[in-house]
């Protein structure tokens, strides 16, 4: 099973969870990336392509699987306005092998951040607005990929 | 040549809409050249495009250079670096 979404409605987690346990999979690895409430931020906006969005996670998904053993692959990302302490991106790897589920994990969020066509925006409690800018270390992270 | 162009992020907040439809010069034969040609064009093109090793694009779904030629392209996405996860 591979499961790739990009949606403006709150993640269910225990839901995404309920469908890898069904699966009777020997290990799950998740990662869960949450809105950081850094600096009195009210609202982190996430903007994102109508299609190429979902192409570009799907694309990854299907890299993670033909690179690992994996039985089960959940990767949603959230997209639209958020407040602090929401979740913006949930991944969940499935495999008989704990090792290859934490990899694939590690390897979906590092390149998640540089391959995939989204854009953060942050408002402050004092009416600032501005787009994130790309932080150097994430494209190392990811290039260590391609190794 | 009759080209669709979509805008993402700030690069759409300083062009001012999110796509637009140009009829590009002869001249204007690949991606390098369109973001120079938009920055020529107007004050909101010379703001968004001032740096152009900023911009990404994509041609029709998918991601190409500033290299990339633009013959029998129907849309071009420009963007900043992305920022998601």
């Amino acid at each position: 099973m591979i499961r790739v979404a990009v949606q403006p409605a709150a993640i269910d987690i225990a839901a995404e969870l309920d469908l890898h346990d069904a699966g009777g999979h020997g290990a799950s690895a998740s990662f869960i990336g949450r809105v950081r409430g850094d600096g009195d931020l009210t609202e982190l906006f996430l903007d994102h392509h109508p299609a190429m969005t979902t192409a570009g996670l799907a694309d990854l998904a299907h890299a993670a699987a033909d690179r690992w053993h994996l039985s089960a692959l959940t990767l949603i990302h959230r997209v639209g306005a958020m407040a602090p302490g929401e979740t913006i991106v949930f991944i969940l790897a499935s495999s008989p092998h704990r090792a290859e589920a934490l990899a694939a994990c590690e390897f979906l969020i590092d390149r998640l951040k540089t391959d995939v066509m989204l854009w953060k925006r942050e408002t402050f409690a004092d009416g600032r607005v501005q787009w994130v800018e790309p932080r150097e270390g994430d494209e190392a992270r990811a290039e260590k990929w391609s190794r | 040549m009759i080209l669709e162009i979509a805008y993402f992020a700030w690069v759409r907040d300083r062009m001012g809409v999110a796509d637009e439809t140009v009829d590009l010069p002869a001249n204007v034969t690949h991606v390098g050249a369109l973001v120079a040609w938009l920055a020529a064009r107007d004050g909101r093109g010379q703001v968004a495009f001032a740096e152009p090793q900023r911009i990404r694009a994509a041609i029709d779904g998918v991601m190409m250079g500033h290299d990339a030629p633009l013959a029998g392209a129907r849309e071009v996405a420009l963007f900043p670096p992305v920022t998601g996860g």
